[in-house]
């Protein structure tokens, strides 16, 4: 403040000689002007002292006035400006900062201000200290990476963000469908729909039915069929389908969203293609892993580094032999088909499991086992668990490098999963097929019912002809199979039974393994923990797979069951310390560290393939089935998007309406598709122009380098041939490159 | 040095508050004794590099030693609060990725000529596979790196080298990481 305080006096006295130089100027154009008109008024006694301008005072004595020339004439106007300039800006500069030199009416305004900029500052830092410290289970994923390295860590920061997209999802399913229909909409009891049918009352509380979510469970805010299709309710007229309906479309567009961004957040550390340009540059500065905070993960990683360079250096050293390529064809031709068979006989089975476990839904449910009536989901579950191993002992025909290998590995548990889920989806479109068929039987014997039910009723009261109003209890009403309650069920029960099975496998797989590898050791004929069985590792594809799996039966299943997001937020949060336990008590790092790095845009690819596959089954159910007649916020009518079409009617103005049904015009929605087209072709184009402009420039840099290089050392005959190269290079021809 | 400079406010920029809030802790505990709390009078307090290599991050790596002189103020290895925290913002995830690739190459340059020789490629494997490959391999490596990456062809990896190997490199930037 002192310095600042020296500068603004030395700068202040610097102004005033301007502003005295300025008023001089002024008061000459001034008095200019007064001699004019003197010429023309009588002279009035001026108490202004009179000053000579010796510009124009001609004095014999004084030298010939030089003439004046345009460029002199120019220059000293110039300069005159520029005072003037000058003496403009340090007036400006003062009254602004009339506060901070501690003089004048600013003086508290600016103390006013520094303190609230100081304030300022320290909130952002607070708040961004509160923003770090909110981020979840830091210490953890910092403990797991210090001992297992960055790629099993890598699981568990995929967990960690798919834990923060479903909060967000949850957090939308709930506050505007769950809650507004638990505050305002009509009470259990009340409406058909919500009630349990009089045939299930005596069992609806037990907690077999419960677990099956059926029961108490199924006619609650958990899922579609409970909610009520008036337009508004509660006193602030919430429209509940229109919110149905879009926040099921805003879930969709925000994983779309978050996914895409994570992804192209990741494209920019990819560096381009150089695969092999560095090989053992890169093995020797990127391959110790800093995170390792742990000497048993240390000595691994060192022996697998050690490992790394002696096989690069024996692949660098051994001349190609000649394989027998033959042999490797017909072994890799024949591992496929293996594949093929076990992707084909899985894909069959849970065809077969789903056909059964209809069969067994129009059985007495008293009858069936618990083998029965889970039996879908656990054959799922179990191919899940054991094709991949199957998968594995096919790869060893195959005899490719193991990274390699690690990316068909992966590829074929993908496929199978997917299969998995497509047949599963299959199935169930066999299913609600059958109850819409049901639905219109159904509806059929309602008007039948009812009008037997009235006519009893009137010759009741025959004599009587005031009695209570017609009433039946909402218990008795007949009910019509309600498919998306269906739908969501199932999705839940799937969800529940992969949970369990994941949990259950690893008690059993890891912890028990570990005991008995840890106890038995004592008294046991082999070494068990060098030996076989030893200790699992941490198998991350399968991990992240599974989870990638299960997100895509939520993004499938929520729009129907509004409550699966907030299970599976209960899922993940659980996972997330049971399964840091786990890997800390009975795993060990894996014994080949394989980088994690190319792998994250891998997963996340799937991801988003796995996002777009699971919500085309659900757009097509939302645009082609017609709704249940008597369950869910849709019913009565046509198709379920026809909400839309009904708050633009009643909720908006009349030419609004009219717009947006000028602009569902199917001209001009194909105008705007093929818009899109070309801007999508266009893009690619530019961004394949400047990728093939990216390669030509690092060309040309490597052969500047060399140029440079060969300068060096005048006498080289490489040099006049690289000025040569360089020379018919365009890149000289350009003024900015010519030196 | 004023390409260092401004990385390095970039760097410090970069770093958020509750990272320099946590490490301060870090540092007193390392040496409760030596560092006081009250930092306003600006002691002039130095950690010895004893205390630094066997912190929980790094007593497993096997270039702590050139990482704590690097950064220390006098290449000795003891480092005051600033060289501290200049280390963990460096090798922080928000980092950007020349600074690192800067500092990379101070660490790599285990004789401090400013340019990575064929000897300082041998330390490096050396001490990597903890002399488990024989002399002939670790050559062998040391002649493939500067094949690979040496642009002008000194016989030596220069910084521009080491940048233009290194910043396509796709793992530099997960391995090349501490966490806090």
């Amino acid at each position: 403040v002192e310095w600042s305080g020296e500068c603004l006096r030395s700068c202040r006295r610097e102004v005033q000689i301007k502003v005295e130089e300025k008023e001089d100027e002024t008061e000459e154009s001034s008095s200019e002007e007064e001699e004019e008109v003197e010429d023309k008024l009588p002279r009035r006694e001026s108490l202004r002292p009179k000053r000579k301008r010796t510009r124009d005072v001609i004095n014999e004595d004084d030298p010939e006035p030089e003439p004046e020339d345009e460029e002199t004439r120019k220059a000293r106007e110039k300069e005159r400006r520029r005072r003037l300039k000058r003496g403009a800006e340090a007036k400006k500069f003062v009254s602004e900062n009339e506060g901070a030199l501690g003089k004048g009416k600013g003086k508290r305004w600016f103390a006013f201000k520094m303190m609230m900029a100081k304030k300022w500052a320290k909130f952002l830092r607070d708040f961004e200290n509160f923003k770090a410290a909110c981020v979840p289970w830091e210490n953890k994923i910092k403990a797991i990476e210090s001992q297992f390295g960055s790629s099993v860590a890598s699981y568990f920061l995929f967990l960690r963000w798919m834990y923060g997209v479903n909060m967000v999802l949850f957090i939308l399913t709930f506050s505007l469908i769950m809650l507004p229909e638990y505050l305002w909409g009509l009470p259990y009891g009340s409406l058909p729909r919500k009630t349990v049918p009089r045939a299930e009352e005596a069992s609806a509380a037990n907690f077999g039915v419960l677990y099956d979510f059926n029961g108490l469970a199924q006619y609650s805010v958990l899922f579609y069929g409970y909610y009520d299709n008036k337009r508004t309710i509660g006193w602030m007229n919430f429209r509940l389908p229109l919110s149905y309906f879009l926040v099921g479309i805003m879930c969709i567009g925000y994983s779309f969203l978050v996914v895409l961004k994570a992804m192209t957040k990741n494209i920019g550390d990819d560096g381009g293609g150089d695969d092999n340009t560095f090989n053992f540059s890169w093995k020797v500065f990127t391959s110790w892993d800093y995170l390792i905070g742990n000497p048993e993960t240390a000595d691994n990683k060192f022996n697998s580094i050690t490992m790394n360079f002696k096989e690069a250096i024996t692949e660098e050293k051994a001349a190609q032999v000649e394989e027998n390529v033959h042999l490797i064809r017909f072994l890799r031709f024949l591992a496929n088909f293996f594949v093929f068979l076990t992707l084909g006989g899985s894909g069959y089975l849970i065809f077969w499991a789903v056909k059964r476990s209809q069969e067994f839904a129009q059985q007495d449910p008293d009858t069936l086992g618990w083998w029965e009536k889970n039996e879908m989901n656990m054959v799922m579950s179990l191919l899940g668990m054991f094709c991949p191993t199957l998968f594995d002992l096919f790869a060893e025909l195959e005899d490719y490098h193991p990274l390699i290998a690690l990316k068909w590995l992966l590829g074929r548990i993908f496929a199978l999963l997917l299969g998995n889920l497509y047949v599963f989806i299959l199935a169930l479109m066999d299913e609600i097929n059958n109850k819409i068929e049901e639905e219109k039987l159904v509806k059929a014997n309602i008007t039948l019912w009812e009008a037997n039910m009235i006519k009893a009723y009137n010759a009741s009261f025959s004599e009587n002809s005031t009695g209570p109003p017609f009433f039946v209890h909402p218990a008795d009403v007949p009910r019509g199979p309600c498919w998306e309650t269906m739908v969501g069920q199932e999705f839940v029960r799937l969800t529940v039974s992969d949970v369990l099975t994941t949990y259950v496998t690893i008690l059993i797989g890891d912890f028990l393994r570990a005991c008995f590898v840890r106890f038995c050791n004592y008294c046991w004929c082999w070494d068990l923990e060098y030996g076989y069985p030893s200790y699992t590792e941490f198998d991350i594809s399968g991990n992240v797979l599974a989870l990638i799996f299960n997100q895509g039966m939520i993004w499938m299943g929520s729009f129907f069951a509004p409550s699966l997001p907030g299970i599976n937020i209960l899922r993940l949060h659980t996972s997330m310390y049971f399964q840091c336990w786990a890997v800390m008590c009975c795993n060990v790092p894996e014994a080949r560290v394989f980088k994690a790095s190319r792998s994250n845009n891998f997963y996340l690819g799937m991801l988003l393939l796995i996002l777009f596959l699971s919500t085309m089954p659900v757009l097509y159910m939302i645009v082609s089935l017609p709704p249940s007649f008597d369950c869910g916020p849709f019913s009565g009518k046509n198709r379920m998007f026809e909400v839309i079409g009904e708050t633009l009617e009643h909720d908006f103005p009349s030419w609004m309406a009219k717009i947006l049904r000028q602009l569902s015009n199917p001209g001009l929605v194909i105008a705007v598709i093929l818009v899109m087209v070309l801007a999508i072709y266009y893009l690619n184009a530019t961004a394949k122009g400047q990728k093939a402009a990216n390669l030509d420039l690092k060309k040309k840099m490597k052969m500047l380098q060399l140029l440079v290089a060969s300068n060096k050392y005048p006498e080289s005959p490489e040099k006049v041939h690289f000025a040569l190269l360089f020379k018919s290079n365009a890149i000289c021809e350009r003024p900015e490159n010519k030196h | 040095g004023q390409q260092a400079n401004s990385l390095h406010t970039r760097a410090a920029g970069s770093v958020s508050g509750l990272h320099i809030f946590h490490k301060e802790g870090d540092h007193e505990d390392l040496a409760p004794q030596l560092v006081p709390l009250d930092y306003t009078t600006c002691p002039d307090v130095k950690v010895p590099y004893e205390l630094i290599g066997s912190m929980p991050e790094l007593k497993d790596n096997p270039f702590r030693q050139r990482i704590a002189q690097v950064f220390s103020e006098d290449g000795d290895g003891h480092m005051t609060l600033d060289n501290f925290l200049d280390m963990f913002s460096v090798m922080s995830e928000m980092a950007p990725r020349d600074l690192k690739a800067y500092y990379a190459f101070k660490i790599y340059d285990f004789n401090n000529d400013d340019y990575i020789c064929a000897w300082d490629l041998e330390q490096t494997v050396t001490k990597l596979t903890r002399g488990e490959l024989s002399a002939e391999e670790v050559s062998l490596v040391c002649e493939k790196v500067l094949d690979e990456a040496d642009g002008d062809h000194d016989g030596r990896l220069s910084l521009e080298d080491f940048q233009n190997m290194i910043l396509r490199a796709p793992d530099f930037l997960s391995t090349f990481h501490i966490r806090i």
